[in-house]
């Protein structure tokens, strides 16, 4: 079950002929007179070139993948590295022109007041999202460790909201966190704790604070799944050991499933962290990185450059910065799923 | 991407005869969790029954339920939800067409490269969908595949393959070699071994990940967002959010064609339980 997985223990070694794979009998595969030939004294040069056709014969199923991969992800991201050092505009579109312009985009980009404000707001929504939804999805899910009538089904229906297009959330949210006639205001209302609709979409300053909470709403069936599978391969020899040197309750909380799923954590974490920072379905339907820009992250920064006021240029810049950010936690979390493996 | 780990459907811990006790009292705290999490979703159904142009005074209860918001949604939204759906089924056709054969390779052939293909496929999952948009546009324009249904097959591909591989690769990981020697032996070649042994045995893996990229194609917004410019091909993401963009004053019709975009994943959730649950397995981020 996991992505690392030796890819040799499923496979047997090929390296001794007629047993593995690539040296299998196949009629009709090899040159003529090979066929008959028992596969063990085959001459050294021929059973090369042999092998060599099973090894390109094995490539072919993967090369759709590669080519899809290398379309798709690969040309993109070098794309993206060469647009952000043209003026790469509409014009463009007609003319087939974009003039180099060195690191002009990223000066232009990084030194617009929109940068810091973007910077800031991409940090607060990502620490804010992952905060919440790691601290509720650990808490759900050492609940659910309990042993009651339904907690499966239950458990699964918890799945809900991380299933539904973030687009239809984004809509149902902004329903819900209407000022005027919002459920949550009218909820608040009925209670006697506000008095006056709450602007939550709609002020500059609980904007981002509402957007953060939505996101955390998506993110808790994530956490808790994740968390869950955690917890569950925790040996209970531990917790029996643990109680009876009296670690119970907190106490067995903090010395034995805390160090024992570390790993699992660093890898929710990172990964909520490498979602998270590209995140945009969202922040476009709950305000559009509005008002004000106070919802404003790099990556609807990037999209607003790009694609409404056509400067792909700059949008390919900010792009660029978004990936590298990306990387720095892609590289902890290629580390952090190898610790997770190797324990 | 949505990989998820492990959700073990193992027994749960059992500790002594005292668990064994039925503990109603868990269970009801876990509904009132449930029905917090759930709420919006009771919501959303909820203001699509209510009739229109009362906004105000949405009630509670959808006592006396209205249809008028899905009459509204069918005749405007109708269209693209036939076109969000004939977009995720290419999506579904074209990843697994892609996905399995790949998945083959990576599990049992000892190619060289095969490790830069998994690292690939983990360094994708952190490229961020708007440099994808951003570089694909310009590759689009050029291309006149804007504003097309396989141009937004192909994109959507994006978020199920890289997902489809790691899934049934991990399922084919746990299928005995003997299996497919023995084919092998018996004279059948590569592709009739794959077709006729392989696929037949990784028919729930197939079927997770079919079922994965369909809902990842059915949900993709920021595609249908960037890669369409006219009215000609809008998938149901981007009819949603163009009625929220606009002042809203139907919410009925905005809640229902909600309703109506959400069918998928509930039907995922509640027929097709044993998949997801493969799903979230077989991903492990682990």
């Amino acid at each position: 079950m996991s992505l690392t997985t030796d890819l040799s223990q499923a496979t047997p070694p090929n390296g001794k002929p007629g047993v593995g794979k690539a040296g299998a009998r196949r009629p009709g595969s090899g040159r003529a007179g090979s066929r008959d030939e028992p596969d063990g004294s085959a001459p050294a040069p021929r059973r090369r070139s042999r092998q060599r056709r099973e090894r390109l014969f094995q490539w072919l199923f993967l090369v759709p993948a590669v080519v899809y991969m290398a379309l798709f992800f690969g040309y993109p991201v070098v794309k993206n590295v060469v647009m952000s050092f043209q003026d790469y505009t509409t014009a463009t579109f007609f003319t087939g022109e974009a003039p180099w312009v060195g690191l002009a985009n990223y000066v232009a980009v990084l030194s617009s007041s929109l940068f810091s404000t973007s910077l800031l707001n991409t940090a607060l929504f990502t620490v804010g999202s992952i905060l919440g939804q790691f601290v509720i999805g650990l808490a759900l899910a050492i609940f659910f460790q309990r042993k009651f009538p339904l907690n499966g089904i239950l458990r699964s229906l918890l799945l809900l909201p991380w299933l539904l297009p973030l687009i239809v959330s984004s809509a149902v949210w902004r329903w819900i966190l209407d000022k005027d006639s919002g459920a949550l205001n009218r909820f608040l209302g009925d209670l006697n704790i506000v008095d006056t609709g709450v602007p939550w979409l709609t002020s500059t300053s609980l904007a981002l604070i509402a957007v953060v909470g939505v996101n955390i709403w998506i993110g808790i069936p994530f956490n808790l799944t994740i968390l869950y599978g955690g917890l569950q391969e925790i040996p209970d020899e531990l917790y029996e050991a643990g109680s009876l040197d009296g670690a119970t309750g907190w106490k067995a909380f903090r010395h034995i499933t805390w160090p024992m799923l570390r790993p699992v954590v660093s890898v929710v974490l990172v990964l909520g962290v490498v979602y998270t920072l590209k995140v945009l379905d969202i922040i476009l339907g709950l305000t559009n990185g509005g008002p004000a820009n106070s919802t404003q992250t790099i990556a609807t920064q990037s999209y607003g450059l790009s694609f409404q006021e056509f400067k792909f240029g700059e949008g390919a810049a900010l792009g660029n910065i978004l990936v590298i950010i990306s990387l720095v936690f892609a590289v902890l979390y290629l580390r952090a799923s190898r610790r997770a493996v190797d324990e | 991407m949505t990989t998820t780990a492990a959700s073990r459907p193992g027994p749960a811990r059992s500790s002594g005869p005292a668990a064994d006790r039925k503990n109603w009292g868990s269970t009801a705290l876990a509904i009132f969790f449930l029905a917090i999490m759930l709420f919006p979703v009771y919501w959303m159904v909820n203001a699509s029954l209510q009739p229109n142009g009362t906004t105000l005074e949405t009630s509670w209860l959808p006592l006396k339920p209205d249809f008028t918001g899905y009459a509204t949604a069918i005749s405007e939204q109708g269209g693209n939800l036939g076109t969000s759906l004939v977009i995720s089924l290419g999506s579904v056709a074209l990843s697994l067409a892609i996905a399995a054969p790949a998945a083959y390779a990576l599990a049992y052939f000892k190619v060289r490269g095969a490790g830069i293909v998994l690292f690939a496929i983990l360094i994708s999952q952190m490229i961020p969908g708007i440099v994808v948009a951003n570089a694909l546009y310009t590759a689009y324009n050029d291309l006149g595949l804007l504003n097309s249904i396989p141009g937004l097959i192909l994109a959507d591909s994006a978020h199920g393959i890289p997902f489809a591989i790691l899934i049934i690769r991990a399922f084919m990981n746990g299928m005995p070699a003997s299996v497919i020697e023995a084919a092998r032996v018996d004279g059948a070649g590569h592709i009739r071994a794959f077709w006729s042994i392989v696929l037949p045995l990784s028919r729930n893996s197939l079927i997770t990940a079919g079922l994965f990229t369909f809902l990842f194609a059915w949900s993709d917004f920021l595609f249908a967002l960037t890669l369409t410019t006219t009215e000609a091909v809008r998938p149901v993401t981007l009819g949603i959010f163009q009625y929220i963009g606009a002042y809203v004053n139907d919410w009925s019709s905005v809640m229902a064609t909600a309703v109506l975009a959400s069918i998928p994943a509930i039907i995922l959730l509640v027929a097709a339980q044993k998949y997801i649950a493969a799903g979230t397995t077989g991903g492990a981020v682990k």
